[in-house]
């Protein structure tokens, strides 16, 4: 085992702990325990057989096994800031109806 | 005078409990032949323009007007609050389009037969509210908006109107509406239409989502001319032609998320 493999393993077994203890705070939906558990088994499974990715990278026309972990990752970071972006939409409108609310009782008061 | 009876009877206990008859609110409407209109101003930093815009509505005898003071640091709140007007106060800033949106149910709450929104920078004329109003009065639109470029804009920066020329474009293309302005907010609604649509966006994007509202809930539109004058003052105050590119991707990002 490389260092470089062990470090991954013990930052990916941390990550899923922390999946799991949300999981359990019901913090993280079930679709998303499972879509993080699937993240880091992957990024372990990858570590210790990088034939793996390269197997892949082949299979879509990519040469290098690297390459495609970085593309996915990249795909991958895009798909996060979306759904990031989608929850601060939400988070402005909410906010929006409290300014709003506030706005109204206090016209009411005077 | 007429205006002032029917506001009488549109505050009084009794009058508002005889309205709620529709024959007779039908009636009282018809007696003094008119209909209550109520204008809508959403204002930001607009303390050297907020009352002449006030003072020149009412000239035109429009004297119905909530001032949605979105969170200004100067004193656009005291100058409306004097004015003897309606004025709400959003204690944080939260946008164009999270103004209107508290203007309009506020509006709503006061029945009206029209709501029309107006800018707080002076770059519209009260004098083309009329002309507004006119096919909703006449049962032929539910909304009406403003266009200038069928009308007129005066004094335009001519990247000002490239901009505005590629949001018709990019309204077209995301909402299959085809418009000769896209961008403007001088409109006027239907009491109907006003409890139909719901603005969520809180900036400038708004304007897809009010015409997204119009095409999913099925209201008649159509488009009539209007006056926008560009003034140094209103062009030093108005959105930056860079950040319409950030406006564009927003109305893009809202269209993908629904
Ligand atoms: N409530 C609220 N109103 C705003 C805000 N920004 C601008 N406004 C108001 O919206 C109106 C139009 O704003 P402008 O920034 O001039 O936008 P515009 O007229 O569409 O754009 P220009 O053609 O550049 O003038 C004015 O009455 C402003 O006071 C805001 O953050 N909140
Ligand atoms: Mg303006």
């Amino acid at each position: 085992m490389t260092i470089l493999q062990l470090l991954i393993l013990i930052f990916s077994f941390f990550a899923l702990s922390r999946v799991i203890l949300r999981t359990r705070d019901k913090k993280l939906t079930l679709y998303e325990f499972i879509f993080w558990v699937f993240v880091w088994a992957s990024v372990i499974f990858i570590a210790f057989f990088p034939g793996v990715s390269t197997f892949f990278a082949n299979l879509v026309g990519i040469d290098r096994g690297v390459d495609i972990l970085i593309y996915s990752g990249i795909g991958l970071l895009f798909y996060l800031i979306f759904r990031l972006y989608v929850k601060l939409e939400e988070l402005e409108q909410e906010f929006t109806v409290l300014v709003r609310e506030i706005s109204f009782i206090k016209k009411k008061e005077k | 005078m007429k205006e002032q009876l029917l506001k009488k009877i549109h505050e009084n206990k009794v009058g508002q409990a005889l309205e709620k008859i529709p024959i007779l609110k039908n009636k009282i409407v018809f007696l003094f032949s008119m209909t209550l209109i109520y204008i809508i101003i959403p204002a930001y930093e607009e303390e050297n323009s907020i009352g002449k815009v006030i003072d020149d509505l009412k000239k035109h005898g429009y004297e119905n007007i909530v001032v949605i003071d979105d969170g200004s640091t100067d004193s656009t709140f005291q100058i409306a609050k004097d004015k003897d007007i309606s004025v709400i106060r959003h204690v944080v800033n939260r946008g164009q389009g999270a103004a209107l949106e508290t203007g309009i149910q506020y509006a709503l709450t006061k029945d009206p037969d029209i709501v029309v929104t107006f800018d707080a920078d002076g770059q519209f004329l009260a004098e083309d509210i009329k002309r507004l109003c006119e096919p909703i009065k006449n049962k032929r639109a539910d909304v009406v908006l403003g266009s200038r470029f069928l009308g007129k804009a005066k004094n335009i920066p001519l990247i000002k109107k490239i901009v505005l020329k590629l949001g018709i474009l990019v309204v077209y293309l995301l909402y299959d509406i085809k418009l000769t302005d896209s961008q403007n907010g001088f409109r006027a609604f239907s009491g109907y239409a006003a409890s139909k649509i719901d603005i969520k966006s809180n900036g400038m994007e708004h304007a897809g989502e009010i015409l997204h509202e119009i095409k999913s809930k099925k209201l008649k539109y159509m488009e009539v001319p209007v006056t926008v004058v560009y003034t140094d003052y209103s062009i030093s105050k108005g959105q930056k032609s860079s950040k319409s590119i950030i406006l564009g991707l927003k109305m893009i990002l809202k269209k993908l998320m629904r």
